[in-house]
């Protein structure tokens, strides 16, 4: 699965492609937002609106629409980030000759999803007291006779599954996505080399329709970035009002 | 086939849901740097923008609003001059009229008495000179008249006493019966 890497060049193990590619992310996100925040005039030049368009959409249109609030600008940098990391390092499998979105490892998806799981639990606890578990666990207004249904669903979905599906989506869409522009790719290798003509032509098919798929993944990719930070809000917003759910 | 799938279940290596742990490092950090450099400047620094232009554009509605305020006030203050210097027209224009009209009507008084007097004046010319003539007349025909008759009477009448006092009765019965003619 996964491919051999860089340094040491060819072992199983070590600095991979992947591990590159992260860090490159991050040196391009850092970059280009520096630059285009850092020369502000009133009157915005072309980097600068297009940084600031970026900005105000995570800004505006996931933290202010979802959390809300006075205090939504709280979490403005980790939503920020977290959508431009995912969506830089997606857009990485639509680009030719990388061709490799980082999250198609899961190690990344766990990772961001921890972080996550624990600042929502974090902001529950600290907003509401240890009293945040049973808010969020118990839900007002159900007859008790459900709730010994009700409250082990709630935990299961809310603190197992949740950070799970909450990875796993992002990793499994990614990986997907690889996977049918790799099929797609050794898919015409193959049928170009057969000696039949009607078999090398087909390979014509393969190729209009991994075209297709490649736009598909590619909004697939932006797609990601942004329920994977839309999802997030939703959880910080649920810990930060626990107790009006 | 089936062999395949097992194989790839039981072996750690080729299963995609086992993460590697050094991808896992690299994405930790490589996310704490990049969170790090967004919460220190990139956010403080568009949001200090974001504020400046808001501070811009409102500052620029509320100095704009200042000065229609202010424009429409001065154009209260322009019409109501305006309405104060009609009504002040109005008014001076009705006391010249008013004026005016005393003017003329004195004048008219005025030249009423002058006329008046100065037929008077004529009249009473007229009286006098007309008295003067009849006087003079009463003296130069009587001289005339006694001075011819004693031509042609040839007679001595110089005695003046006389003849004065038949001139003059002659002359009051000519009066008389001219004063008896104007009645």
């Amino acid at each position: 699965m996964h491919l051999p890497a860089i340094l040491p060049w060819g072992q199983a193990e070590g600095f991979s492609k992947q591990m590159l590619l992260v860090i490159l992310s991050v040196v391009i996100i850092a970059t280009f937002f520096v630059i285009a925040a850092r020369k502000q005039q009133l009157v915005p030049g072309k980097l600068q609106f297009a940084g600031e368009a970026a900005y105000g959409f995570v800004r505006n249109g996931i933290a202010k629409d979802i959390i809300g609030g006075k205090d939504f600008m709280k979490y403005v940098p980790l939503l920020f980030s977290l959508f431009f990391f995912i969506l830089v390092n997606n857009i990485y499998g639509a680009i030719p000759v990388i061709q490799l979105p980082s999250f198609s490892h899961v190690g990344g998806a766990y990772v961001l999803a921890a972080i996550v799981y624990i600042t929502w639990i974090a902001i529950g606890v600290k907003k509401n007291g240890l009293k945040y578990f049973k808010l969020a666990t118990v839900p007002s207004g159900v007859p008790i006779y459900i709730l010994p249904i009700v409250i082990p669903i709630e935990i299961i979905s809310n603190f197992l599954v949740r950070p799970v599906t909450h990875s796993l989506r992002l990793f499994a869409t990614m990986l997907a996505g690889h996977l049918i522009v790799m099929i797609a790719g050794s898919g015409i290798e193959f049928l170009v080399m057969q000696e039949n003509v009607l078999l090398k032509g087909a390979s014509v098919l393969v190729l209009a329709g991994s075209i297709a798929m490649y736009m598909l993944e590619a909004l697939i990719m932006a797609l990601q970035a942004y329920v994977f930070t839309l999802l997030t809000a939703i959880y910080i917003e649920g810990a930060l009002h626990a107790d009006s759910h | 086939m089936k062999q395949l799938i097992i194989s790839a279940a039981t072996e750690g290596e080729t299963n995609p849901l086992v993460p590697n742990i050094w991808e896992m490092f690299v994405v930790l950090v490589g996310f704490a740097v990049l969170l790090f450099i967004v919460t220190k400047y990139v956010v403080p620094m568009f949001e200090k923008n974001f504020a400046e232009r808001a501070e811009a554009i409102e500052g620029g509605i509320a100095k704009a609003e200042k000065a229609q305020a202010e424009a429409s006030a001065a154009l209260e203050e322009y019409k109501q001059q305006l309405t104060d210097a009609r009504t002040e027209a109005n008014r001076i224009r009705e006391e010249a009229r008013a004026e005016g009209a005393q003017i003329l009507a004195d004048l008219k008084e005025k030249a009423a008495a002058e006329s008046a007097r100065i037929t008077a004046q004529a009249h009473a010319q007229i009286e006098s000179e007309r008295q003067a003539a009849v006087v003079s007349l009463r003296a130069e025909v009587g001289t005339l008249a006694t001075t011819l008759a004693g031509r042609i009477v040839g007679e001595a009448l110089s005695d003046d006493a006389r003849s004065a006092r038949v001139v003059d009765r002659f002359l009051a019965d000519l009066e008389n019966q001219n004063a008896g003619a104007a009645k």
